[in-house]
């Protein structure tokens, strides 16, 4: 606990380039373009391959990649690659990590749905995207939106490694906490990952009160 | 009118679940396709609305190919109905009916003005508009699974096996809705069902199918009861043939007679009972206006004396029917005396195969 005070309680913590509220938006920022980035390749993918069942494999492929892969290998793989000091290395790990659960599951979202609902849709007169953009999607959201709230979290987690390659972010704290020994910076970098994480998190559970048509919500 | 022109399908597998058929579906009347599991009903109904295609063979909707039409298009103008309803489950029920007027373009108000009247023709609280499917019952969905094949107006209805999920009673209501609406809108449906009974209650033709998508008969339902084409037709129909077909025959040429002393009435005149010296005895009414020779043969089955108690719609006495004036009826609308079903309802038709 004194640790945590001596943290927040700093107010050199509350300002400067170094302080909480700059390292704060700075790990936003990566994990926000990674994430994006990750979204507008796995989302577009998962519905394709969910609607006309071609690229199954891809899928289980990326899905079986992903427990496998070690983000930190990856990230030092990729600043041997890239050279240091540029944001590339970190944002591409990022993307790898948050790819294969926004894939996964926006793929066994759209393949689940009902049979009978999938034949009725095209037996009313749907075209193809319509099937796909005014049932298919909408019934499998739930999914999607799992998938997302699964890859935004990790990402923000994982963020924490753009300090290994001299980045900034809330990594920073514990990085340079370790190194210098300053305990308290170790433990309130951590906290702050961790809330930010559960504020993506409280932020999934609205979005999904808005987006979720009531008729398909799990939980009723 | 839609015209099968021996129309094959042969699935990518080899099974050829449609062979050779042709049959003319008429414009303005029920017709049903019937048989046993497999016997491709299914792949039938669908081809109409090019769900599948068939192999070979012409299918014409009013005189043109439907495959000249392209799908999406087509469909727009057949309802669907299927089984297990299929509603959009995020959808509110408003919105479910007005599917297809929202993708012919439709504003949203009209077609949701036209999807109100449409739940209140089937038979749905308007209440119901704006819940979403899985706050209905099963039978409730199946209403609003034909309201919206409706919504458009189309002049065609295609109904696979629509009311099999549901409970009998639920069923039976589902089915006299279908006839009602009917008898008002006069569209062209084709109806699938592997119930005979069903076949037989809703159809104003009847076309018997055998595995294979074989045409084995098709008539009406009254010729198809007193008159089975063959052994498997006659085998599909069941027990009970001679006496389910007095379901067409109605009550109304009943000749009745005045009520006898020995009916009690109340001051209505609405019957209590036959007096005997034990007190009143059972009896039995039918409405000769709008039932059947069945249910004046019933009723009189069910009274204490055999005599049938004919009442008005208010249920008050009209007049009586005994044995003796059913029986008038009954041998007025005998079979035809060449139509080859002079045996027992065991349907045992081995003699008609013997040469002459
Ligand atoms: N996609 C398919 N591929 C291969 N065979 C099929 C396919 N669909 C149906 N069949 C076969 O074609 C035949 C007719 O099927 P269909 O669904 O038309 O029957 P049905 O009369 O509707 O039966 P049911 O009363 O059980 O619904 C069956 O033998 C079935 O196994
Ligand atoms: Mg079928």
């Amino acid at each position: 606990m004194n640790w945590l005070a001596g943290f927040f309680g700093d107010p050199a913590h509350w300002s400067g380039p170094d302080g909480i509220p700059v390292r704060l938006l700075e790990h936003l920022e990566f994990s926000a373009g990674a994430f994006l980035v990750a979204a507008l390749i796995a989302v577009p993918l998962g519905l394709l391959i969910g609607h006309t069942g071609r690229g199954a494999l891809l899928v289980v492929v990326a899905a079986n990649a992903a427990r496998a892969l070690p983000t930190l290998g990856l990230l030092v793989l990729v600043v041997l690659l890239a050279g240091v000091g540029t944001v590339l290395p970190v944002l591409i790990p990022l993307i790898v990590l948050a790819v294969p659960p926004i894939l996964v599951n926006t793929y066994e979202g759209v393949r689940g749905v009902d049979a009978d609902l999938r034949d009725a849709a095209y037996g009313m007169g749907l075209r193809g995207r319509q099937v796909l953009f005014q049932t298919l999607t909408p019934v499998a959201l739930p999914l999607i939106l799992l998938g997302l709230r699964l890859a935004a979290i990790q990402v923000v987690s994982t963020a924490t490694v753009a300090a290994f390659v001299g980045l900034g972010g809330l990594g920073r704290f514990i990085i340079d906490g370790l190194a210098t020994k300053t305990y308290a910076d170790v433990v309130g970098g951590a906290v702050l990952v961790a809330a930010l994480a559960l504020a993506v998190q409280l932020g999934f559970v609205l979005l999904d009160r808005v987006a979720v048509s009531p008729g398909v919500r799990q939980v009723r | 009118m839609i015209t099968f022109e021996d129309v094959t399908k042969r699935y990518r597998d080899g099974t050829v679940a449609v062979a050779d058929l042709s049959l003319e579906v008429p414009t303005g009347a029920i017709t049903v396709f019937v048989g046993p599991s497999g016997c491709g009903k299914t792949t039938s109904l669908r081809m109409i609305n090019r769900m599948i295609d068939a192999t070979s063979g012409r299918i014409t909707l009013d005189g043109q190919d439907v495959r000249e039409i392209d799908p999406p298009t087509l469909r727009r103008g057949i309802g669907y109905v299927i089984q297990q309803a299929g509603l959009f489950p995020h959808r509110k029920i408003v919105d479910n009916v007005a599917t297809v007027p929202y993708l012919l373009g439709w504003s949203k108000r009209k077609a949701r003005a036209r999807a109100m009247d449409l739940l209140e023709l089937v038979g749905l609280d308007p209440g119901l508009a704006g819940r979403y499917p899985f706050q209905l019952s099963g039978g409730q969905q199946q209403r609003v699974g034909v309201a919206r094949a409706l919504a458009a107006d189309p002049p065609v209805l295609l109904m696979d096996e629509p009311f099999s999920a549901v409970d009998p009673i639920v069923r039976a209501s589902l089915q006299d809705e279908l006839l009602r609406l009917q008898s008002e809108l006069r569209k062209t449906i084709v109806f699938v069902t592997h119930d005979i009974d069903e076949a037989v209650k809703l159809g104003d033709t009847v076309a018997v199918m055998r595995v294979g998508g074989r045409l084995a008969q098709m008539a009406g339902p009254a010729t198809l009861l007193t008159e089975p084409a063959d052994d498997f037709v006659r085998e599909f129909l069941g027990r009970d043939r001679g006496i389910r077909r007095l379901s067409f025959i109605s009550a109304k040429e009943v000749r009745l007679r005045p009520a006898p002393s020995d009916l009690a009435t109340d001051e209505d005149g609405r019957p209590l009972g036959w007096r005997t010296a034990n007190g009143l005895a059972a009896y039995g009414t039918f409405t000769p206006e709008t039932d059947s020779l069945r249910a004046a043969l019933d009723a009189a089955l069910l009274s204490a004396n055999g005599t049938a108690v004919a009442v008005d719609e208010e249920g008050r006495v009209r007049g009586v029917a005994g044995r003796d004036a059913i029986d008038e009826l009954l041998a007025e609308y005998a079979p035809p005396a060449s139509g080859g079903s002079g045996e027992g309802s065991s349907g045992d038709g081995s003699s008609e195969e013997a040469p002459a």
